[in-house]
């Protein structure tokens, strides 16, 4: 049953690769907006570089919450998963995981890219990448437990962002804070083992809270 | 009286937060009374005719 | 021994005659600590050695601080209780503490930039209270946001009861790490008024303040309590009964 909800996500998006383009897209575009409203002096963008990254990634990532569970919802899957033997829980982390590999794994891969725009140099970058392989699981986790609580709601996207954007501040911190002390030679790993640990603690939690949530738009 | 209005100097910042705090407070607890008074007199209406 | 009672007052037929009751009583009693905690604060209290006058505004925004905490734990409670035994009057507690709330956080953000403005020569400065409290009131506009979304009233109760309770996981997470990240960037610059060393004619106006603010908002929550019940409950047999002696 999950092997073939995993599969299924995965063939969606394969159909659909706007899917995993168009958060990809806004991401640089987004990152590219800060030289361009702060500025193009390189000691400015270096030091603006990891949370400008960051910040670009959770907005990218803000725009693919919804289809999380909105097609399905559409086509009446969603019941069907409800009612299923299967626990809520587990079906959401394999969803969770389909986009992650599908929309969070792009974004992380593609963020040192972008943070060469920054003027970022390599072991920065490699901090960076580190982040955001922990911190996009993380996003899309959380993302996950917003998304079932608005879900069919008007006011979509916004008030979507409302309620996550508050779970989203400290993996931010972590995130950009580690390349942060790292570039300043204090070592990226405090900052790091955080996000690490966050992420168990959703890996944990945000499914179960997902499901609660689901159940509650839905019944 | 002046020594104390003028706040050693920083009154334009104490005695704005002292007002607004009588206003967030006085508003508070102003419209729920209101809106009681409101609910009655529409229960009220409703039982009249 | 107080077990049934609580049982009865958790039915809105005898929690609201009850809270009608305790209203005046709890009103006075705000007013009064309200009136002369401000007085002597303004006017008995004397001068800080470093902040002049300026810190008088700690009279209001500490009292608003702690009130904005107070109210989300209250909240968070009468959601965890309407999400586990379904108690009608939980989730109206929880609905009427939202507003409530946001303006507790939206006072302490003011009067923490207007007592800021003088003090740090900024009308805002990133430090891990006034950052914490700024993500708090995301936090409750979001709750507010939230039910007035969503038209179902059960599924808008269950729904901001849920979102209630992430916030309180997330609040401690939150402040935590707005803390760290402010060693980061921004060392300890602000005097601390609530340290150790508050002078003891400065205590006694700031307790009474705090006193005073939550009587208040127990006095307040009544109220909004007795207008959701005559809304919700509007026909039912006991409070056609009330109407009609």
């Amino acid at each position: 049953m999950l092997g073939q909800v995993f599969r299924r996500e995965l063939l969606l998006a394969w159909r659909r690769p706007g899917d995993t383009l168009l958060p990809l897209t806004f991401f640089v575009i987004v990152g590219s907006l800060f030289p361009l409203g702060v500025g193009a002096e390189p000691q400015l963008l270096r030091s603006i570089g990891p949370g400008a990254v960051w910040i670009a990634a959770v907005l990218a990532t803000l725009l693919g919450l919804p289809r999380l569970f909105a097609a399905d919802q559409h086509s009446g899957a969603l019941e069907q998963l409800l009612l299923s033997p299967a626990p809520l829980a587990a079906l959401v982390a394999v969803k969770v995981l389909a986009q992650w590999l599908t929309g969070g794994l792009p974004l992380a891969l593609a963020a040192p890219l972008l943070a060469l725009g920054f003027g970022l140099d390599f072991a920065d970058l490699g901090v960076l990448l580190a982040g955001l392989l922990l911190g996009t699981p993380l996003l899309n986790l959380l993302g996950a437990i917003s998304a079932a609580l608005t879900l069919g709601l008007r006011g979509g996207g916004a008030l979507l962002g409302l309620l996550v954007l508050p779970l989203y501040v400290p993996v931010l911190i972590f995130g950009s804070g580690a390349v942060q002390a790292a570039a300043l030679g204090f070592g990226a790993g405090a900052n790091l083992s955080l996000l690490a640990a966050m992420l168990v603690l959703a890996l944990v939690f945000a499914p179960w809270a997902t499901a609660a949530a689901l159940r509650i738009s839905l019944d | 009286m002046s020594e104390f209005l003028a706040m050693g100097g920083y009154g334009a910042y104490v005695w704005p937060s002292y007002a607004l705090a009588a206003l967030v407070l006085g508003l508070n607890a102003w419209l729920p009374w209101r809106r009681h008074r409101r609910l009655l007199r529409a229960r009220q209406a409703r039982n009249e005719p | 021994m107080f077990g049934p009672t609580l049982d009865r007052l958790a039915a809105p037929k005898f929690f609201y005659p009850f809270a009608g009751r305790l209203l005046p009583w709890l009103g006075t009693l705000a007013a009064a600590l309200l009136l002369l905690g401000a007085g002597w604060g303004l006017a008995l209290a004397p001068a800080d050695y470093q902040q002049g006058d300026s810190y008088r505004i700690m009279f209001i925004h500490v009292p608003a601080a702690w009130l904005s905490m107070l109210t989300y734990m209250v909240m968070a409670g009468g959601a965890f209780v309407f999400l586990v035994w379904r108690m009608k009057l939980a989730d109206m507690l929880a609905k009427c503490c939202a507003p409530l709330g946001a303006a507790f956080t939206a006072l302490t953000l003011i009067t923490g930039s207007l007592w800021g403005k003088p003090m740090w020569g900024t009308w805002w400065a990133w430090d891990a209270r006034l950052t914490s409290e700024l993500v708090l009131l995301f936090l409750y506009l979001g709750l507010i946001a939230l039910r007035g979304a969503i038209d179902e009233p059960q599924r808008a109760g269950r729904a901001t009861a849920l979102l209630a309770l992430v916030g309180v996981v997330n609040i401690p997470i939150i402040h935590f790490s707005v803390e760290w990240w402010n060693t980061l960037h921004q060392p300890a610059s602000l005097t601390r008024m609530d340290g150790p060393a508050i002078h003891p004619a400065m205590l006694t106006p700031l307790l009474l303040m705090i006193a005073g603010f939550t009587v208040y908002f127990a006095a307040v929550l009544l109220q909004r309590l007795r207008c959701e019940i005559l809304e919700r409950e509007r026909d039912a047999r006991w409070l056609v009964e009330l109407d009609a002696p």
